[in-house]
């Protein structure tokens, strides 16, 4: 197995560890960072897929793909904290209120 | 139960995934070569700012729309959170007031890098954003500023340019299209514009809220 499969294969695991996460953890913080992780798997998906070329330099298009999803996902997870914020300020915990508290 | 359902429906995801990355050719050209023959006529040396700015412009412009919106939802949400009292860490204040100067000059290099070489405006932008968030941990303060039109025309200025240029370009083909000649400067401007808007929107984005006392 060659170097690009190897991180693409990490990406993958990465990428369904989070999933994991994303679901298990109630802190909305973690919920985040898990969602974050799921992106950065699906780049390193993509970055180690495009060193499949023969020669010194690696694909370019999916190099651009990967820089633009990491901007979006920076602006994504700025969004989604200061949202978290808000919900702690509503109801002073940073948890999406549970169904059994209704 | 949510404990072992879900790692037990992941498994067979998961062996799923790898199964459908490992499938893939061994080597694969991708689209280098496609790139490599007009990377001449893109008005940049380095391919990957050549694909981010030239033949997928189009996806940058929405990339810096999706930042700009960001920072709008952002202030639309939250309001600035009040500064703690006290004086900031001496040591701090010094050394961010030695190393603030050299990262605005490192990511000014980086933006003319990006030319040729890695580099180009997100990453000049983060190294301006990382320069401004020290400063404002180490105490620095905008005071009336933040709140004026100079601040937003400089949160806004880089989703502007690019659209703007997008729009004359139109004059002589298509949107975004930009001619041969004229490429490397185009882009140079547009990367300016947008590393200035970045570093502003993630700073921005780091104190959280709109400034107190804008009106919502």
């Amino acid at each position: 197995m060659s170097v690009p499969f190897v991180f693409a294969l990490a990406g993958a695991a990465l990428f369904v560890i989070a999933f994991y996460g994303v679901f298990m953890h109630a802190h909305l913080l973690r919920k985040i960072m898990a969602l974050n992780f799921m992106g950065s798997g699906v780049f390193l998906v993509i970055g180690g897929l495009a060193r499949r070329t023969s020669g010194v330099l690696a694909d370019p298009v999916p190099q651009a793909l990967v820089i633009t999803g990491i901007v979006v996902a920076v602006a994504a997870t700025a969004f989604l904290i200061v949202l978290m914020l808000q919900v702690q300020t509503v109801t002073g915990r940073p948890e999406l209120p549970s169904s059994d508290q209704d | 139960m949510a404990h072992i359902l879900l790692p037990a429906g992941l498994l067979p995801f998961a062996l799923g995934l790898a199964a459908a990355v490992l499938d893939l050719p061994e080597r694969s050209v991708g689209l280098k070569p496609l790139v490599e023959a007009k990377a001449a006529a893109s008005g940049v040396e380095n391919l990957v700012t050549a694909v981010l700015l030239n033949f997928r412009g189009y996806d940058t412009l929405l990339e810096v729309a999706v930042l700009s919106l960001a920072i709008v939802g952002i202030w639309s949400v939250a309001v600035m959170p009040r500064r703690r009292a006290g004086a900031p860490d001496p040591v701090l204040a010094y050394l961010v007031r030695i190393l603030a100067p050299f990262m605005i000059l490192l990511g000014a290099w980086l933006l003319w890098a990006g030319s040729y070489g890695a580099g180009g405006a997100f990453q000049a932008g983060a190294v301006f954003a990382a320069a401004l968030v020290l400063v404002l941990l180490a105490g620095g303060r905008m005071g009336a500023a933040d709140r004026g039109w100079p601040a937003r025309t400089a949160l806004m200025a880089g989703l502007l340019v690019f659209a703007a240029v997008g729009a004359a370009t139109m004059a002589g083909g298509r949107f975004l299209e930009f001619p041969t000649r004229s490429a490397g400067g185009l882009i140079l401007l547009i990367e300016a514009a947008a590393a200035v808007s970045i570093g502003f929107i993630l700073a921005s984005a780091f104190r959280g809220g709109r400034p107190a006392g804008t009106p919502q």
